[in-house]
C-alpha cells in the first residue's frame, strides 16, 4: 500500500462512515415502522417514544383478522397477478412488432405508449369512476385490473421492445428460410429468448399495481378494496391506531421490498425506460 | 427480408396492445372531455346540462387553480436540485474503487425507499413527525431543538414533504447517475485522473457528457411524478393544513370527489394533461431525438 495517495487512508474512512449514514438514512424508516407495529396502542404513544419495550403480535392479529386487512392483501394479489398477467400477453406481441418490423407511425405510436405513463391517475380517474358507476362496475376486481393495465402496458412493451432487440435477428431469418410462420419466430423462437425482461417488466407491473393507491380509493368501497386504500380508511377521525396502521403498512410494503430487491440490477432502467444503459 | 413484412401481421402483432389501451385510455380521455364541458354536480344529476366552455374559463381564472400548480412547481424545485445534488454526491461515493460489500449493501438500501408504497410512506410520516411522540422530534432533541409542530404548520408541513420527497427519490438519481457513470471509458477517466486532481475537473469535462441522458431521464421523470404527486400527501396532510400541502392532483381530487363538481374537476385534468404532455414533449424532443 506504499504507493497510496497520502490521506487515502482518511478517506476511507470518511467513505465508510458516508455510506454507513446512506444505509442508516435508507433503512431507519423501517425500522420504525416495524417496531411502532410491535407496540401497543399506549406504548405507541407515549412521549418522548421509547426504544425498548415488550413486542406485541397483537396489532398484525388485530388488523388481518378482525379489520380485514388479510381480504385486502388477497385483493391486492388477485388485482396485481392478473394485470400483471393481461399486461404480459398484450403487450408481447406488440414489443416485438416495435423490435423487428418497420411501419409508418412507429414513432409516434412509441411516443404514445411514453405519455400513458406520464399521465396523472387524477385525469383517468375521473371519468373511469362514472364510466365504472354507471356500467356498474365499481368495488369490483375487473375494473382495477384493467384501469391498472394503463400503466403496466407500456412498462411490459418498452422492457420487452429493449429485449427483443438484444435478441439477434440471424435468429428470425434463419427460421424464416426453414418456412416459419412470423407468429411461430415469435412465439418458439425469440419468446424464450426474452424471457429475463419478462420477468422484469412483471416485477415492475405487479410492484406499480401493489402500490397504487388513487383508483384503489375512488372504485371501489369493500368488495375489492386493496390493501393501501384500507390502510388509509384507518386514518379516520381521532386516538388512531398508529401500531395496527404500521402493522398494515409493514404487510403492504414485504411483499414489493423483497420484488425490489430481485429487480433491483434492472430497477433504474426499467424506471427511466431504458433511458440509462 | 425482415422488416418488410405484410401490413396484416404488423397489425396483428400490435393490434391487442393498441385495442386495449385506446379503450381503457383514450375512451375515459374523451368521456372526461365531454364532462368537461358540462355543468356536472354528483349531488344534482338532474341539472346535468352543456355549458361550453364555462368550466374551462372558470379553471384558467381560478387563483386557487393557479396557486396549487405553483405550489407543484415550488415544490419541484426545492426538491429536484437537492435530489441532484445528494445523488450526484452519492454516486461519486458509490463509484470509486473498493470497499465492494458496503458498496453493494449500499446499493440495495438504496433500493428500499423508492420501492416503498408511497401511501405507506404518508402513514410513516404521520407516526414519524407527530409533535408528540415522533421520532423526528425526539432525534433533534438530542441536539438541543425544541419540538416542531410538523403536521399543523404550514411551512413545517411543506418542509416535512419536501424532506419524504428527497428521501424516497434522492436513492433513485443516485443509481440513475451511477449507472451513467459507468458508461464513462475506463481509459478515458483514468488519464483525466493523471491529468488533474481536482476532481470537479473531471466531473465537469470527462463524466458530464455522459452523465447528460440519465440527467435528463430524471428531469423528464422527476416533473411527471410531481405532477402527479398524491398518496404520500393525502395519507400524511390530506393538503393541510388549509391548503399549504395542496398539490395540484390532490386539488383536482377535492373539487372532483370531496365537492362533488366533476364537470369543473375534469376542466383542470385536462388542463393537467395539456400541461403534462406539452413539458414532456418538450424534454422528449430535447432530448430523445434519435428516436
Amino acid at each position: 500500500m506504499s504507493n497510496r495517495a497520502p490521506g487515502s487512508e482518511r478517506s476511507l474512512t470518511a467513505q465508510v462512515i458516508i455510506m454507513l449514514v446512506i444505509l442508516l438514512f435508507c433503512v431507519f424508516p423501517f425500522y420504525w415502522m416495524v417496531t411502532t407495529s410491535l407496540k401497543t396502542q399506549l406504548v405507541a404513544l407515549e412521549s418522548p417514544p421509547v426504544w425498548v419495550f415488550s413486542p406485541t403480535l397483537d396489532n398484525y392479529r388485530e388488523a388481518l383478522f378482525e379489520d380485514g386487512v388479510l381480504q385486502t392483501l388477497l385483493n391486492s394479489i388477485i388485482i396485481a397477478v392478473s394485470t400483471t398477467i393481461l399486461a404480459v400477453v398484450l403487450g408481447l406481441p406488440a414489443a416485438y412488432a416495435l423490435a423487428r418490423f418497420e411501419f409508418r407511425g412507429k414513432k409516434d405510436l412509441w411516443f404514445w405508449f411514453i405519455t400513458n405513463r406520464m399521465v396523472s391517475p387524477i385525469v383517468l380517474a375521473l371519468p373511469f369512476f362514472l364510466i365504472a358507476r354507471n356500467l356498474g362496475m365499481l368495488d369490483k376486481h375487473i375494473t382495477l385490473i384493467l384501469i391498472y393495465l394503463t400503466f403496466n402496458l407500456p412498462i411490459v412493451i418498452w422492457i420487452c421492445t429493449d429485449q427483443f432487440r438484444s435478441i439477434p435477428k440471424d435468429l428470425d431469418e434463419a427460421a424464416k428460410l426453414e418456412g416459419a410462420s412470423q407468429f411461430r419466430i415469435f412465439s418458439q423462437i425469440c419468446l424464450p429468448l426474452a424471457m429475463p425482461g419478462v420477468a422484469v417488466s412483471s416485477i415492475f407491473s405487479f410492484i406499480f399495481s401493489w402500490n397504487e393507491l388513487m383508483f384503489a380509493l375512488v372504485l371501489t368501497r369493500n368488495a375489492a378494496r386493496t390493501a393501501p386504500a384500507m390502510a388509509v380508511s384507518f386514518m379516520e377521525g381521532y386516538n388512531l391506531p398508529y401500531g395496527k396502521i404500521m402493522a398494515t403498512s409493514t404487510l403492504i410494503v414485504i411483499p414489493v421490498l423483497i420484488f425490489a430487491l430481485l429487480a433491483s440490477r434492472q430497477l433504474v432502467r426499467g424506471l427511466t425506460m431504458g433511458a440509462v444503459k | 427480408m425482415i422488416g418488410k413484412e405484410k401490413k396484416s401481421t404488423i397489425a396483428g402483432f400490435l393490434a391487442p396492445a393498441v385495442i386495449s389501451l385506446a379503450l381503457i385510455g383514450i375512451a375515459p380521455l374523451l368521456y372526461a372531455l365531454y364532462t368537461s364541458l358540462h355543468y356536472f354536480n354528483l349531488t344534482n344529476l338532474r341539472a346535468l346540462r352543456f355549458i361550453g366552455l364555462e368550466n374551462y374559463q372558470d379553471v384558467l381564472t381560478d387563483s386557487v387553480f393557479w396557486t396549487a400548480i405553483g405550489r407543484t412547481f415550488v415544490l419541484l424545485m426545492t426538491a429536484l436540485p437537492i435530489q441532484i445534488a445528494l445523488g450526484l454526491g452519492i454516486a461519486l461515493v458509490l463509484h470509486q474503487p473498493g470497499l465492494t460489500l458496503l458498496k453493494t449493501l449500499t446499493r440495495l438500501g438504496l433500493v428500499l425507499p423508492m420501492a416503498t408504497t408511497y401511501a405507506v410512506v404518508g402513514l410513516l410520516g404521520q407516526v414519524m413527525f407527530n409533535q408528540s411522540f415522533g421520532v423526528v422530534n425526539q432525534l433533534i432533541g438530542f441536539v438541543g431543538i425544541d419540538p416542531v409542530n410538523w403536521i399543523g404548520d404550514s411551512t413545517n408541513a411543506f418542509i416535512m414533504i419536501v424532506f419524504w420527497d428527497i428521501w424516497q427519490w434522492t436513492p433513485f438519481v443516485t443509481l440513475v447517475l451511477l449507472a451513467g457513470l459507468t458508461t464513462v471509458p475506463g481509459e478515458v477517466e483514468e488519464a483525466a485522473k493523471l491529468e488533474t486532481k481536482n476532481w470537479w475537473t473531471v466531473l465537469r469535462y470527462v463524466q458530464l457528457p455522459f452523465l447528460m441522458p440519465g440527467l435528463v431521464a430524471v428531469l423528464i421523470l422527476r416533473t411527471a411524478d410531481t405532477l402527479k404527486l398524491f398518496d404520500m400527501v393525502f395519507t400524511l396532510t390530506r393538503g393541510g393544513p388549509g391548503s399549504a400541502t395542496e398539490f395540484i392532483a390532490l386539488m383536482i381530487q377535492r373539487v372532483g370527489f370531496r365537492g362533488f363538481d366533476q364537470g369543473l374537476a375534469s376542466a383542470q385534468a385536462i388542463i393537467l394533461l395539456i400541461i403534462t404532455i406539452v413539458l414532456s414533449q418538450l424534454y422528449i424532443r430535447f432530448f430523445y431525438k434519435e428516436v
